[in-house]
């Protein structure tokens, strides 16, 4: 079997079957990873293109690693882009990459839309790797894997995502993949930060962080944007922390266990509690090594090359 | 085009908005006259004869929402590029928008206009802006724009947002009868949106512009109307809470009419869904409820006008990501087409309904005096098939831009001819 589409744009329109083929993709390449030499030729031969308008150390970082263990030719393009040049450099670039004999385009925007876009002007595999507040595959189906390897299963899990759900691609990509898998969705945070109509996306929607540690049995929590704040779209820090913060405390009153999910990088003491990123309910550190592998999966289910696996 | 010396029309439908119906005539045109109306014997006929049969006759179409991009932006379109694609269009008058670099809000500025305009064959009616340089803070000497040929008042583009500057502005522009088309938007509900704000946008991942953006500014105009008696035309209307805004102001005798462009009847925001940013407008398109609202608001009458809001912008500014593009798409060419499609076709209205909509109700609306096909008069009149079919090729716009979401898409409804001072044009 293999991806129907030969981009990853995001998991809205991805089937089930896909997910856990990428999934269990990813599952054999962990076990590649845990060998003395982590390395595969895999993707020899194939050069990848990291296009990154938006600053992401992390999610360029995972990336970069992934291709190297899979021995692709790696290009690294990085630029912000300030609004006086807003539309120029992205013309620009695609007209460069174009002239370059590039197979595979990994590409971060701060604009949604932009991998699609890419799909019309250039003709590599393109991988959304972050765009704007609309999807970031990649980041979903590592937290997908980082669940299913806890839980085994995603059919009929409970999942709540709490924190900035307006402004978050990962928001986005999660919902679409978790529907997709059989779980159920909670959206939690301010009204302020909550898109319009999300309900009708088919999730529960929640504006009391009580309803979720009651109910959820993992909780992905996303990080706020300070300059949030500054817009007006909630009042202060503090009172964000204390309706919506996740606290050690409040963790070991909820009636239920929970698992703490979050893409990062955290601001401590805002969203989430130091001692709970650093505690038992964590799996932060799992979610980074298994982000290497899962993009390990979509580059090479993308490449082209022999499905037959090293 | 040609200058016309004697022509005969022959055959034709001619349409009688007041009786609301058709009857067969022959028509001879001498000069820029109308000759003779009635049965004319073609064989004894000296001049040039088009047989118009299966044709309509119309008082020349007009359309009160375009954007000429001359002064400022002669790349994008020229009063002569624009004529050329309102003549393809069907029209004969257009209402230039003034937000042009510089804006049309001084004297010079409306005679530069109208010069520029006068060998065409399309009448261009300047409307001015309601403030100074469009920046929303001082009104317009309006006095002296309406001698200069100003029919109207907007600053399009932009609302007035300061309510006591809207307020002065529209009492006196109400001194001299005149109207003023707003731009209903709140700025800063509309802030960094890019579309309608809805479901979609969630989905898309695009910062929305929700209803009340418009709402909120049709409901001030509104409530200025009642307080200065001016006549306010609202541009645009998008959304179904406009639309019941703008129907109970009519029921109450408030002096507020509105128009439609045809892609708010055309796509909801579900269009959307693969990022064309040849469906980015401000107002953004909506979605199927406020469709059928505006659908409504048609049948009933709230809704006097179609116009194009027509908007060119070069294939550099929109080939762009969705967010940098800017808003507007041309429509000049595709406006007849689109509303014999979606509107006549699909029967929301009959076919005199929905060309008095962009004929005779535009030049009500300000206060125009209509075309007549009677002897005498001057001959200014579109002769249009409303069952002849064509599809859309962008390659060849008249207009100098292409930004046009309707390429390779059906239309009904083909122009023939135009006519206006003494000149004839036929495709
Ligand atoms: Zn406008």
């Amino acid at each position: 079997m293999a991806l129907q589409s030969r981009h990853l744009l995001g998991l809205e329109g991805v089937n089930r079957e896909e997910i856990a083929l990428i999934l269990d993709t990813a599952e054999s390449f962990m076990e590649i990873l845990q060998r003395p030499i982590p390395k595969v030729p895999t993707l020899r031969g194939k050069t990848v293109v990291n296009l990154f308008f938006e600053n992401s150390t992390r999610t360029r970082i995972s990336f970069e690693l992934a291709e190297k263990r899979l021995t692709a030719d790696t290009v690294n393009f990085s630029t912000s882009t300030s609004s006086v040049k807003k539309g120029e450099t992205l013309k620009d670039t695609i007209r460069n990459i174009e002239a370059m004999n590039i197979d595979m385009v990994v590409v971060r925007h701060s604009a949604a839309g932009v991998p699609l876009f890419l799909t019309r002007c250039v003709d590599a595999a393109i991988i959304n790797a972050g765009d704007g507040m609309h999807e970031h595959p990649t980041q979903a189906l590592l937290d997908m894997m980082t669940i299913r390897r806890k839980a085994g299963d995603l059919q009929g899990l409970k999942v709540a995502i709490v924190g900035d759900i307006a402004h978050s691609r990962v928001a986005g990509s999660n919902i679409h993949g978790l529907l997709t898998m059989g779980a159920e969705v909670m959206l939690c945070g301010p009204k302020t930060l909550m898109p319009m109509h999300a309900e009708r996306l088919g999730v529960r929607v929640s504006h009391r962080l009580e309803d979720a540690l009651e109910w959820a049995d993992y909780l992905n929590v996303l990080r706020i944007q300070l300059e949030r704040q500054h817009k007006g779209l909630f009042p202060t820090i503090r009172e964000y922390h204390r309706e919506f913060g996740i606290t050690l405390e409040r963790l070991e009153q909820a009636k239920r266990d929970v698992v703490i999910l979050h893409p990062g990088p955290i601001n401590r003491g805002v969203e989430l509690d130091s001692d709970v990123a650093d505690s038992d309910f964590s799996v932060i550190l799992d979610q980074v090594t298994n982000g290497v592998a899962v993009r390990m999966a979509v580059l090479y289910l993308l490449s082209g090359s022999d499905p037959a696996l090293e | 085009m040609q200058t016309i010396d004697r022509l005969l029309i022959c055959n034709a439908e001619i349409i009688d908005f007041a009786a609301g119906e058709q009857k067969k005539i022959d028509l001879v045109i001498c000069g820029d006259r109308i000759d003779k109306v009635g049965q004319i014997d073609a064989d004894a006929f000296s001049g040039l004869i088009f047989d118009a049969s299966d044709h309509v006759i119309v008082p020349g179409l007009m359309d009160m929402h375009v954007h000429l991009r001359e002064p400022g932006r002669e790349d994008e379109e020229t009063i002569e590029s624009g004529c050329a694609a309102a003549m393809a269009g069907g029209f004969t008058t257009i209402c230039a928008m003034p937000n042009t670099d510089p804006p049309c809000d001084s004297q010079e500025d409306v005679r530069f206009l109208k010069k520029r305009a006068e060998s065409q064959l399309v009448d261009v009616l300047p409307i001015a802006a309601i403030t100074k340089g469009r920046a929303g803070k001082e009104i317009t000497e309006m006095a002296d724009l309406l001698r200069a040929g100003a029919v109207a008042f907007s600053d399009d583009g932009s609302p007035v947002s300061n309510n006591s500057v809207m307020r002065r502005a529209c009492e006196y522009a109400s001194m001299y009868d005149a109207v003023i088309v707003d731009h209903c938007e709140d700025v800063d509900l509309a802030a960094d949106g890019h579309m309608n704000e809805g479901e979609m946008s969630t989905r898309l991942g695009i910062a929305g512009i929700p209803n009340a953006a418009e709402a909120i500014q049709v409901y001030r105009d509104i409530e200025l109307a009642r307080l200065t008696g001016c006549r306010i035309h609202i541009a645009h209307i998008s959304t179904r809470e406009s639309v019941q805004a703008v129907r109970r102001a009519k029921q109450e005798g408030l002096p507020v009419t509105c128009e439609v462009t045809p892609h708010h009847l055309m796509f909801s925001d579900k269009a959307l869904v693969v990022y064309d940013t040849n469906l980015k407008m401000n107002p953004p398109l909506r979605t199927e409820e406020d469709i059928a609202a505006l659908e409504q608001g048609l049948k009933d009458g709230t809704i006097d006008v179609i116009a194009s809001d027509h908007a060119p912008h070069s294939i550099e500014e929109k080939d762009v990501e969705f967010e940098a593009a800017p808003f507007g798409i041309i429509g000049l060419e595709t406006l007849l087409g689109v509303v014999l499609k979606r509107i006549v076709e699909r029967k929301v209205l009959t076919l005199q309904e929905a060309l008095y909509r962009i004929s005779t109700a535009p030049r009500k609306v300000l206060n125009l005096p209509v075309p007549q096909l009677r002897v005498g008069e001057a001959a200014n009149l579109s002769v249009i098939h409303p069952t002849r079919e064509w599809v859309v090729d962008v390659k060849k716009t008249r207009s100098r831009s292409r930004n046009t979401p309707y390429g390779g898409m059906t239309m009904l409804g083909q122009v023939a001819a135009v006519i206006n001072k003494g000149l004839l044009w036929q495709p």
